[in-house]
Parts: C-alpha cells; sequence; structure tokens
C-alpha cells in the first residue's frame, strides 16, 4: 500500500511539473502575476511529492519489502544498513528517481530562494525545469519504474553488487547528481533569457550562484568518484579515461569555463551569448553523460543494464532540450551583442583564453570517448581510445591553463599590463625555478616531466599567493595596514585564491605520482618488505567474517628505523551470495604521501603476494579537490549575491598606481 | 551480452588476484620495464578500459605472459605488439595509430584548438577596435584633456 | 554569415544525435568484437584429447570445412548453448569440433558425461594458449573454418537456434560446395 503511495506522488509529481512548465510560461507571455505565481507553488509541491515518492523508496529498501521488483534485483535482508539505504540509487531505476529528486530540489530552491528575481523571469525559469521534470518524470514512469511488484513475492533479494558496497562510491552519486542537475538551473536561466532577449549584468550575478553550487558538487562527487578508484582497485589507479568518468568530466570542463566566463558578463557586460551557449552546453553534456550511460551504446565497467526502450527515450528527450534550445539560441543570440570594449591583454582577454583553452579541451574529451562509437556506427575498424591519447592531447592544453591561471587574476579589466603582471610574479617566477632545479638534482634528471608539472603546480600555487599579496599589498604598507585589507577583501575573491591554490596542489599531486616506488612479492609470515625505507613485516592472514562476507585479513606492522609506526590490515573480502571477492586496500597516510598496501593471491603456505606502494603527494589529488570546492562555497558565501540588483558591487582592487 | 557476463563474473571472482604478479617478471630488470611499459598501452579485452598491465582478469594474465615470453626471445616492441593486434586485432590498443581512420580523433583536438583560437582573436581585435569607429568630436577631445590634467594633479 | 555562425551548435548537435540513433540500433552490440583472423590461415595447434581420446590438431582438419568450439565446464552461457551442439553433432553435414578452454580434463570429463559429447574430437588447451592464438576472448566462441584451412568466420556467446539457421548452416554449404 505504502509502495503505492510512492507510486501516485510520482504520477501526481509528472502533472504538476505538466503544469508548471505551461502556466508560468504563459503568465509571463501575459505579465499576469497570478499565473506566474503558480511555477512556485508547483514547484515546491513537486519537490514534496517527489520526496515522499524517494522516501517511499527507501522504507521499502530498509524493510526489505520483496514484493518490489526494484528491491528484490538490489536489495538483501542481510545487507549492512547503510548499504540497504545507498542501494536505493545504485541501481538504473533508482539513481533516476534520485536525479529528478534533485531536480525538484533545484526547482523549489529557485521558488524559494529567487525573491529578488524579476518574477517574469522566476516564472519562465521555473517553466523550464517544469519541463525537465516533465521529460524525465515520463522516462521514469514509462521505461524505469521503481515502483513495480511482483508476486508472489521472493523469500529474499537477489543484493547488491559487492563492489558498490563501499562507504566512498555510495556517496558519489548523490554528489554527482547535485553537479550534474544542479546546472539543469543555469541551464533553465539561458532559455530563460533567450525567451526574454536580454542579458545583462544582473542575469549574470543571479546566475553565477547557482553554476558555483553545482560545480562544487560536481567537483566532490568526480573526486569523491577518483578516490574510490584509487583505494579499492588494489595499485593506486586514480583516473582511466572511462566513457562515464568522461561522462562527468565534460560539464565539469565547460562548467569551470562558464564560471569564468559569467564573471565578464557580470563585471564588463561582454560574452553574453557565449556565456548562453556554454550554460546550454554544460547540462547538455550531462544529458548527453546521462544518455551513454543508460542507453547501453557505450561499454563501460559503470553502464547501468541495457535497454533499447531507454537509450530511444532519452535520446527523444535530448533531440527536445538540445535540440529546442541550440534552435532558440540560434535565433535569439545574434540579437544579444555585448557592448564591453577592451583590449586583448587584459583580465577579460585572460578569461577569453581560460574559455577558449577548457572548450577545446572538452571537445577532446568528447571526441575521444565517443569516437570508437563514431566509428563503430559507420562500420569503420574498432578501435580503444584510452589514456594514452588523452596524456597526448587534453594534457598539453592544460599547461598554458596553468600558465595563464596565475597571471590572468594580476591583469586588469579593459587593458591589462601583461609586463607588470609578471614582475609581480617574480617570486613565484623564482620559487617555480627553485623547485625545478632542485627537482632535477635530487631525482638526477629522470622523470622531467613529473619535474616540470611540479614546478608548474609551484607556479600556480605562488602566483596566486603573489596576486593575494598585490591585494593585501603585503611588505609595501605597514603590516597593520594589509592586515585591514586583507580581512576586508571580498570573499569572492579568497575564493578564487582558494579555488586556484586547489588547482595547484592536484597539479602536484598528479605530477608527483612518477616518484612513486612499487614492490610486489610474495610473502609468507615473518618475512619482511621493503619499501622505500619501510620495513613491512607480514605477519599472516586470518579468517575475519563480515556481515554478508568472509574476509582474509592480513596483519602487516610497518616499521621505520627500528620502530613499529603502523599496523596495516589489507583484506579480501568473499561476498557468499554473488560468489564475488573484492581487496579493501591498507593506506598509512600523513597528507604528504601514502603507504599503500594491498592483498594478492595466497599460496598453500600461508603467503601472501603484496603490493606495495609508497605514493609522495598522491593525497594532494583530491585534497586540492577539497580546496578547489571550498574556494567554490567561500565564493558562493560572498555577500553580493544576497543583496538585491541594486547594490553596486566592489570594483575589484585597482591595479596599481603607474610608476611602480 | 551474456558470454560477456559469464567473464565479467570470472573476472569479478579473479580481482584481487591483482595485475602484475611475482612470479610474472621477467629476470633482466631492462626488459621487465619495457614489458610493463608496452603492457600498459594494451588493452584487456574482457574488461574494457582497463590496460593488461592493471587487470587482474585471467585472459590479461596470460597475455602479460606471453608478451614477456615474447620480448624475453629478443622480439622488439612492435614486434611484440604486432603479435597481439595479429590476433586480436588494434581495438587492443589504448593508444590507436594514426591512419586515415583516425585522422579526426588525432587531429580534431588541434583543428578544434585552431578554430577557437582564430575565432578568439578576431572577437578580441573586434573589441579593440570598436572605439576608434567611433572618433571623440574636438568638444569631448578638450572635456577629456582637461579631466586627465586634473587627475594627474 | 553571422546568423550562420549561431546555427553552428545546433547543426553539430544535430550531427550528433543522428549518430547516436545510428548507435540505438537494437542490432549493435558494442561488446561485441570483431575477429582480426578472419581470411587468415588457422593458427597451428596440437592438442591432447581426454583419456582415451585422439587429442586435436590442426593437421586433422586439413581438407574439410569444420566447425571449431571453444568452451569449458565452469562457462554458463555454454551450458546453455550445449544443446544446439548436440543437434549439430548429430547433423552428419557437419565437422564440429571441440577446444576446451582452460579446464581441468576430469571437469571436461563430467560436463560431457552430463550433458553429451556433440564433438568429433577434443583438444585440452589447459594453458589457453590456442584460444589466444585464435584470438579468443572469451567462451564460448566457435569459428568456422574452410577447405584451404583459413578461418572464415567467428561467432562470439552462445550459439542460438537462429544464429545456426541463419548464420552457420548456409556458410557451411557454401563453403563445402566450393
Amino acid at each position: 500500500m505504502i509502495v503505492e503511495l510512492g507510486h501516485f506522488a510520482l504520477i501526481l509529481a509528472a502533472c504538476l511539473a505538466l503544469l508548471q512548465s505551461i502556466v508560468p510560461l504563459y503568465g509571463a507571455s501575459k505579465n499576469h502575476a497570478g499565473l506566474m505565481a503558480v511555477g512556485q507553488s508547483a514547484a515546491v509541491a513537486q519537490f514534496v511529492l517527489i520526496a515522499l515518492a524517494f522516501a517511499v523508496l527507501v522504507n521499502a529498501y530498509v524493510t526489505s519489502d520483496f514484493s518490489v521488483v526494484n528491491v528484490v534485483e538490489n536489495n538483501h535482508s542481510a545487507k549492512p544498513m547503510l548499504y540497504k539505504i545507498t542501494g536505493v540509487w545504485s541501481n538504473h531505476e533508482g539513481s533516476m528517481l534520485l536525479w529528478v529528486l534533485i531536480l525538484s530540489l533545484f526547482g523549489a530552491a529557485v521558488a524559494l530562494a529567487g525573491d529578488n528575481l524579476p518574477p517574469g523571469l522566476r516564472a519562465r525559469v521555473l517553466a523550464i525545469q517544469g519541463m525537465i521534470g516533465v521529460g524525465f518524470l515520463t522516462f521514469i514512469l514509462f521505461t524505469s519504474n521503481p515502483f513495480l511488484r511482483v508476486s508472489p513475492a521472493p523469500l529474499d533479494g537477489q543484493g547488491m553488487n559487492p563492489v558498490l558496497q563501499d562507504p566512498g562510491l555510495a556517496f558519489h552519486p548523490p554528489f554527482l547528481y547535485l553537479g550534474y542537475v544542479g546546472f539543469s538551473v543555469t541551464f533553465s536561466f539561458a532559455v530563460a533569457a533567450l525567451i526574454e532577449g536580454r542579458v545583462d549584468a544582473a542575469w549574470a550575478r543571479w546566475v553565477r550562484p547557482w553554476a558555483l553550487a553545482a560545480w562544487c558538487a560536481l567537483t566532490i562527487g568526480i573526486a569523491m568518484g577518483s578516490w574510490w578508484a584509487y583505494y579499492t582497485l588494489g595499485w593506486g589507479g586514480w583516473w582511466f579515461w572511462d566513457p562515464v568518468e568522461n561522462a562527468s568530466f565534460m560539464p565539469w570542463l565547460v562548467g569551470t569555463a562558464l564560471l569564468h566566463s559569467a564573471i565578464v558578463v557580470e563585471k564588463r557586460d561582454a560574452l553574453k551569448s557565449w556565456t548562453i551557449l556554454l550554460a546550454i552546453i554544460t547540462f547538455s553534456l550531462s544529458l548527453v553523460g546521462t544518455f551513454l550511460v543508460r542507453s547501453g551504446v557505450l561499454t563501460s565497467v559503470h553502464a547501468f543494464a541495457v535497454d533499447p526502450a531507454r537509450g530511444a527515450f532519452i535520446l527523444v528527450l535530448l533531440v527536445l532540450a538540445i535540440g529546442g534550445s541550440l534552435t532558440l539560441y540560434a535565433v535569439r543570440a545574434p540579437s544579444m551583442a555585448g557592448g564591453g570594449i577592451f583590449a586583448p591583454i587584459s583580465r577579460e582577454g585572460a578569461l577569453v583564453l581560460n574559455n577558449v583553452l577548457l572548450t577545446t579541451a572538452a571537445a577532446t574529451v568528447f571526441l575521444g570517448t565517443l569516437y570508437p562509437l563514431f566509428l563503430d556506427v559507420v562500420n569503420g575498424p574498432k578501435v580503444s581510445v584510452g589514456f594514452p591519447f588523452f596524456n597526448r592531447t587534453f594534457v598539453p592544453l592544460m599547461i598554458p591553463v596553468a600558465l595563464a591561471v596565475a597571471a590572468g587574476p594580476l591583469l586588469a579589466w579593459k587593458r591589462g599590463d601583461l609586463r607588470a603582471a609578471l614582475q609581480r610574479l617574480w617570486f613565484a617566477f623564482f620559487a617555480t625555478l627553485a623547485v625545478v632545479l632542485i627537482g632535477l638534482y635530487l631525482a638526477g634528471f629522470k622523470p622531467v616531466l613529473a619535474i616540470l608539472g611540479l614546478g608548474l603546480a609551484t607556479w600556480v600555487g605562488f602566483g596566486s599567493l603573489c596576486e593575494w599579496a598585490e591585494r593585501v599589498k603585503l611588505f609595501r604598507i605597514p603590516f597593520g595596514e594589509s592586515w585591514r585589507r586583507a580581512i576586508h577583501l571580498p570573499r569572492a575573491s579568497y575564493g578564487m585564491t582558494i579555488a586556484h591554490i586547489g588547482f595547484a596542489v592536484s597539479i602536484a599531486g598528479i605530477a608527483a605520482s612518477a616518484f612513486e616506488t612499487e614492490r610486489i612479492e610474495l610473502v609468507h609470515p615473518g618475512e619482511t618488505l621493503q619499501v622505500a625505507g619501510f620495513n613491512l613485516l607480514f605477519k599472516g592472514t586470518e579468517k575475519v567474517p563480515g556481515p554478508n562476507y568472509i574476509a582474509d585479513r592480513a596483519t602487516i606492522e610497518v616499521r621505520q628505523n627500528g620502530a613499529t609506526i603502523a599496523v596495516l590490515h589489507p583484506e579480501r573480502r568473499f561476498f557468499t551470495l554473488q560468489q564475488m571477492t573484492t581487496g579493501v586496500t591498507a593506506i598509512r597516510s600523513n597528507f604528504m604521501a601514502d603507504l599503500y598496501v594491498a592483498l594478492g593471491d595466497p599460496d598453500d603456505k600461508g603467503g601472501a603476494t603484496l603490493r606495495a606502494y609508497w605514493k609522495p603527494l598522491v593525497p594532494w589529488i583530491w585534497i586540492g579537490a577539497v580546496f578547489m570546492a571550498l574556494g567554490g562555497l567561500l565564493s558562493l558565501s560572498d555577500r553580493r549575491w544576497r543583496v538585491g540588483v541594486a547594490a553596486r558591487r566592489r570594483v575589484p582592487a585597482a591595479h596599481p598606481a603607474p610608476g611602480e | 551480452m551474456k558470454h560477456f557476463l559469464a567473464f565479467a563474473l570470472l573476472f569479478a571472482t579473479m580481482m584481487p588476484a591483482l595485475a602484475v604478479e611475482p612470479a610474472e617478471r621477467l629476470a633482466d630488470p631492462a626488459q621487465e620495464q619495457r614489458a610493463r611499459a608496452l603492457s600498459g598501452e594494451l588493452r584487456c579485452l574482457v574488461c574494457q578500459n582497463e590496460s593488461i598491465d592493471e587487470s587482474g582478469a585471467p585472459l590479461a594474465h596470460d597475455l602479460r605472459v606471453l608478451l614477456r615470453e615474447r620480448i624475453a626471445q629478443g622480439d622488439s616492441d612492435a614486434q611484440a605488439v604486432k603479435f597481439l593486434t595479429d590476433r586480436y586485432g588494434e581495438f587492443v590498443l589504448l593508444r590507436p595509430r594514426i591512419e586515415p581512420a583516425t585522422y579526426v580523433l588525432w587531429f580534431g583536438p588541434i583543428a578544434v584548438l585552431l578554430i577557437a583560437g582564430t575565432g578568439s582573436a578576431i572577437y578580441l581585435r573586434k573589441r579593440r577596435l570598436q572605439p576608434e569607429a567611433a572618433p571623440l568630436s574636438a568638444d569631448e577631445q578638450a572635456r577629456l584633456d582637461r579631466l586627465m590634467k586634473e587627475g594627474e594633479g | 554569415m553571422r546568423r550562420l555562425l549561431y546555427l553552428l551548435p545546433v547543426a553539430l548537435f544535430v550531427a550528433v544525435a543522428v549518430y547516436f540513433l545510428l548507435a540505438l540500433d537494437p542490432n549493435r552490440d558494442p561488446s561485441r568484437l570483431p575477429s582480426a583472423m578472419i581470411d587468415k590461415p588457422t593458427p597451428v595447434f596440437a592438442l591432447d584429447g581426454l583419456a582415451g581420446g585422439k587429442g586435436l590438431s590442426l593437421d586433422a582438419l586439413k581438407g574439410q570445412v569444420v566447425l571449431v568450439n571453444f568452451f569449458a565446464s565452469w562457462c554458463e552461457p555454454c551450458r546453455d548453448e550445449h544443446a544446439i551442439l548436440m543437434k549439430l553433432g548429430k547433423d552428419s553435414s557437419v565437422q564440429l569440433y571441440g577446444i576446451a578452454y582452460k579446464d581441468k580434463p576430469e571437469d571436461t570429463q563430467r560436463f560431457l558425461q552430463q550433458l553429451g559429447d556433440p564433438f568429433r574430437a577434443i583438444g585440452l588447451d589447459q594453458t589457453g594458449r590456442t584460444a589466444i592464438d585464435f584470438g579468443v576472448y572469451g567462451v564460448p566462441e566457435t569459428y568456422v573454418i574452410d577447405k584451404q584451412g583459413r578461418i572464415r568466420l567467428r561467432h562470439v556467446g552462445p550459439l542460438t537456434e537462429a544464429d545456426v539457421a541463419k548464420e552457420l548452416m548456409p556458410l557451411l554449404k557454401s563453403l563445402q560446395n566450393s
């Protein structure tokens, strides 16, 4: 009965979404306040109904209601409670429900938090959100309904893939969807602006917080997925250029470009139609990702079960959403010429460069991801496009991005002085030089590219610090005065600095992977494996029962200079229901380096293969991502997003007097 | 699809068998290093998007051993790779060869960069030229000069 | 001209959407790989047989059109297709041979005792090397070899009635008559 309630709530939500997509739009065209206001109530009610439906499904999982097909296929009574809950979105139907839940959450947020928006714009934005909702709710109801019953109900479920029974992977999808779906708001704002035929600084100021919020969530979501791969796969790989990873990375790249181009619209009233296009493309790439993952056109480790009807349905949604918005763009955008005038060497120019490089990078990932499919469809040869392709194409594109990140923020708006900006970066320049020279000396000129990568990270990191120092006039005015300036810098400025430093930290983590040490040996109890100055004493394995698995648990004492500094327990877990074994690695991290141990095959004398790694700076990859997200959040908390349209924003610290 | 599933299951049960096992390695470190570099760029056929160097699948293990045998017998890198492409096709190469079918793939990014670069250069030029399109009137010029003087003073 | 520029995104999208539509063709299985061995000479092999069996070598297949099936007792889909292999085995016009892939001889024996033995001869490929020479990437796979000893077809995955009727038999007939 409760399950039918959820089903009914979902149908009702679809009806409301239909209402939400028509009435406010009509109201806005007639400038009828009452009709426009329908959008807000509909959006909030839609969220409540979908949340109810979602709660019903969670309840069915928690209580192991095996009369529901979806629960039977993905749940098991012996599963730990955490994974009963996260099991809801471990499968296609449940994850789609989470998708629309988040969509309606953003819709409700626009309805409730959008009091400073002109009513017409808000009504149109909510109508577009409603249309997306109609599309995906009907998709769920017609092809992927999680509330279908089975009779007679089986005694127990088929359980969930053990690989998914992991805390990192359990919370990866919600963050990812917050990002993916969050960009639906910027999409709706873009389409609404095209309908109104007007984009101005105020529009950019309304859009940017939503883009920032979605971008932060996507950053965290991608980082979690990569971290999961790192600690799960037993050898420390953290990015595979797998089609599904790329599907999340492309919206991130274009979304990053969008964040930057929206600044130009806001401050300088230029790049308008380009920003609109980026907003459309970012969400379009999220939708394309959904299509790739759920239609079965690509093979991927992550792909969901295949059903051609679903693929066809999503393709129709793609054509309506992307084709429709881009057609509207072709009609309306030509009249949106921007007004700002600026020299090529200027803050605007730097942000244009950022956009050129990031969109080219996204296009490269798109090409690499879909090329095998395109060749296959035209009966061309079967090819694989793997990491070597991306290392040769994507990575070189990131080098100029990194070089420019340090200098761009030091250029003035309208007309910048590149030479003066570079002069202000003297400290970053010498720090970079020092890192490269010391690195080459210490590492014996071996992994040259990795050392240059570390140099690049130093350049970005210290360059960002120099920019901050420049703003507070550090060491050029009395310290107290600098302190006062530092306190009064807008949060958005700190947000930028922290996000750019995060970028630097990630680059360092990635570059340093060339310095890792690896040892793979068969060891017996009492034997020691040495890796990077650590002695790993293998004390044997024992059987340890888990809730739904039996583990072989190894005990390894880590000794350094004669003292035991840690005891590690890598495991191999055998899941009895699925007859599957998964590995659990043991990692000792001090945030500067990881000691990483995975347990391999046992032999018949109580021994086992151990894979041990020392991975310098590798945690920085994810620490950097966290910095980027924190920078975004800090920027999001800036006052200027909250005050009304009329409030004058601070002009970015004017750039330094001549004659310096 | 079932075929694949059978293998996926097998792959899963074998997963923590880890890639590259101690017994597989070649005695000669230079040869072993070559073998690792090569196997890192060869695709594991049954596990999609993983190289045979990283994969724990049994077929990947067999292919690693085979590759090392070829190298130990004195095959060049190209010969050892050809041994596999002869049997499994170009699909095993994680880095597709540059040939007519992959021109768009390999040169596409450069083309996009050139187009985007040229487009933005034209855009930036236009932005800069616009002020010259409407020169200041004599009146405005005089006023500007006056303001500039005040500013300096 | 400027207007055309703004049409570019939607034009690109239409191209991509057409590709996606073609990619949705239900007859296209993205995980299926074409064999690189088609029309190439069958790799040389000589495998031991089960206890009392005579084994299987390439020489024994020369001059006739044959079907070679890679199977294993541990492979579920192989069980699924076994009934069809039994039918093919009873057809006197079909020369069906089996290669047991990475299987213990006693397991292969038990598998065939339970389900019947459709093969004229069986080779044991315990190292999996012969399979690699054929380009096998999973079991079951079925190969058609012509009179000149060239591989003419590879079928990946379990055979179905439809595969046999539409794919295998017509090819076997035409090869036998040539």
